[in-house]
């Protein structure tokens, strides 16, 4: 018998795994690694919000990390500062502000389990919130494909075939927020990017379409999330860094076999 | 209407600086229009206003109706993380049949790359694929900005053959952005010089002997182009006798 808790894990495990995994790409592809760490951070600040007004946690984090993103657009429309300098300003700023709000609070917090996942103590409402935020996304997704990949592979011949660059990039950085939104509970804030982009570099080297690399992706993701529960549950190891220690190792093994076929073909 | 395309009173500035002063231009059909001028003269803006990318702070752009035009942007590098075949990219976004891509993947030479991956392909190879995408849809306007400017000698060249063949081949009008006269010089019919405005424009015989032309580039370029059109004068007359 299979206990519910480990159920709600698996079901959340997957259903993040599953957007990660082809979000992932995009996060590869258009080099946001370190747009992804910094809304990751910003996303304490949402939690904190979340925990001082009494609502979700999941939904605290949409707010603040769309409040960021947006913030982020218009300080990069100046053209002043660059973008790496902006994300450092907003993203450490954030974090440090949720970090004194959450000292302030009466009860005592688990900043823990908000930093590297607790994947075993998914409730069944979060649940609810991964389900309803992945079909979001892969709904979006499946409607902008053809958008969003033309775009990632040159802006200025999409933008001559009619395609809105700075609203596609927005929505983009919106459904990421999303994956941010729903999977700090599995992977953990600070951990949230290498599931965004380990599977997705694996998978780089596997695939020879976009479509392919975001499905291998999404599957090597889940591949490595059950794994880090498997852990977790019988290790009691945490399990956010546990799913990354399985996607870093498929990740070295898909390298070594890909080395290893192509030395093969050359000789 | 006889024109395609035509770009009244065009005005654009940016930071306190006019990138384009009252331009104005028209293509009609079968037309060949080239640009030369300087860099940072507008050039590229000018085209990506009239393929409406970039909206002008002022003038007027009339198209005739539902005209198909097909562009080659500059400085193409394809994203090189994302694997995709040069097939799937040239059909991305864009309707056609399988026979139209048959045809005009001949059409280009590009048939027997068709399985390679985007970010493995030369200079040469590249850009002949952007001509490929380009034509689908059948374009009644092609707008090409400096297509060959990354290519060698040899692939330059193999370019321009192709644009002048396609040219020569399908009922459609090219508005070119190049420096490379001397290798479109049997097409084109019009060239023209803008450096924020419209220094000068006409034939390329007219354009070589304008004292604004020549000072803006030079005697040497000037005089390159009339030992290029007297050495190509035979194909010159060929083609208008077409």
């Amino acid at each position: 018998m299979i206990e519910p808790f480990i159920i709600r894990a698996i079901i959340s495990g997957i259903g993040v795994a599953i957007i990660a995994g082809a979000i992932g790409c995009f996060v590869v592809w258009r080099k946001m690694a370190y747009f992804g760490d910094s809304l990751a951070h910003s996303a304490l600040l949402g939690v904190a919000l979340g925990l001082v007004f009494g609502i979700s946690t999941n939904i605290g984090t949409i707010i603040i990390c769309s409040i960021f993103t947006i913030t982020l657009i218009w300080l990069q429309q100046k053209k002043i500062l660059a973008t790496d300098t902006l994300l450092g300003i907003l993203a450490h700023s954030a974090l440090s502000v949720g970090m004194v709000t959450l000292s302030l609070l009466e009860r005592s917090v688990d900043l823990h389990s908000y930093l590297f996942g607790d994947i075993l103590a998914v409730s069944p409402i979060e649940i609810y919130f991964v389900l309803i935020g992945g079909f979001f996304v892969l709904i979006f997704l499946y409607l902008n494909w053809t958008s969003f990949v033309l775009m990632t592979i040159d802006e200025k011949l999409a933008r001559a075939e009619g395609i809105n660059i700075l609203l596609n990039q927005l929505l983009i950085m919106l459904l990421m927020t999303i994956v941010v939104a729903v999977s700090f509970k599995v992977v953990g804030l600070l951990l949230i990017t290498s599931l965004l982009i380990i599977p997705a570099a694996s998978a780089r080297q596997l695939a020879h379409s976009p479509e392919m690399m975001a499905v291998i992706s999404s599957i090597l993701a889940m591949l490595a999330v059950i794994l880090g529960i498997y852990s977790s549950y019988y290790m009691d190891t945490p399990s956010g860094p546990s799913i990354v220690v399985a996607s870093a190792i498929i990740f070295i093994m898909v390298s070594l076999f890909i080395f290893f076929v192509q030395k093969k073909s050359k000789v | 209407m006889s024109f395609l395309i035509q770009a009244e009173d065009l005005c654009v500035t940016r930071d306190n600086k006019n990138i384009l002063e009252n331009v104005f231009i028209d293509i009609k059909k079968k037309d060949f229009v080239t640009i030369v001028g300087p860099n940072g003269a507008g050039k590229s803006v000018l085209l990506e206003c009239l393929i409406g990318s970039f909206l002008p702070d002022k003038g007027k752009i009339t198209k005739n109706n539902n005209l198909s035009i097909g562009y080659i942007p500059q400085n193409f590098s394809p994203e090189s993380t994302m694997p995709i075949s040069v097939e799937r990219f040239l059909t991305l976004k864009k309707k056609s049949s399988a026979d139209e891509l048959i045809g005009i993947s001949k059409e280009t030479n590009i048939s027997g790359i068709l399985e390679k991956n985007l970010s493995n392909l030369s200079g040469g190879e590249l850009q002949k694929v952007l001509l490929a995408r380009s034509l689908l849809n059948k374009p009644e306007l092609l707008i090409l900005d400096e297509p060959a400017q990354n290519l060698d000698i040899k692939n330059q060249l193999n370019f321009y053959n192709l644009v002048n063949r396609i040219y020569k081949n399908r009922d459609l009008s090219i508005l070119m952005v190049s420096h490379d006269l001397h290798m479109v010089m049997s097409s084109t019919k019009k060239v023209i010089c803008l450096y924020h405005h419209i220094c000068c424009s006409g034939t390329p015989q007219i354009i070589a002997k304008d004292p604004e032309f020549i000072s803006l580039f030079g005697k040497d370029m000037a005089k390159m182009m009339s030992i290029y059109q007297h050495t190509h004068d035979h194909a010159h007359n060929e083609a208008i006798n077409d």
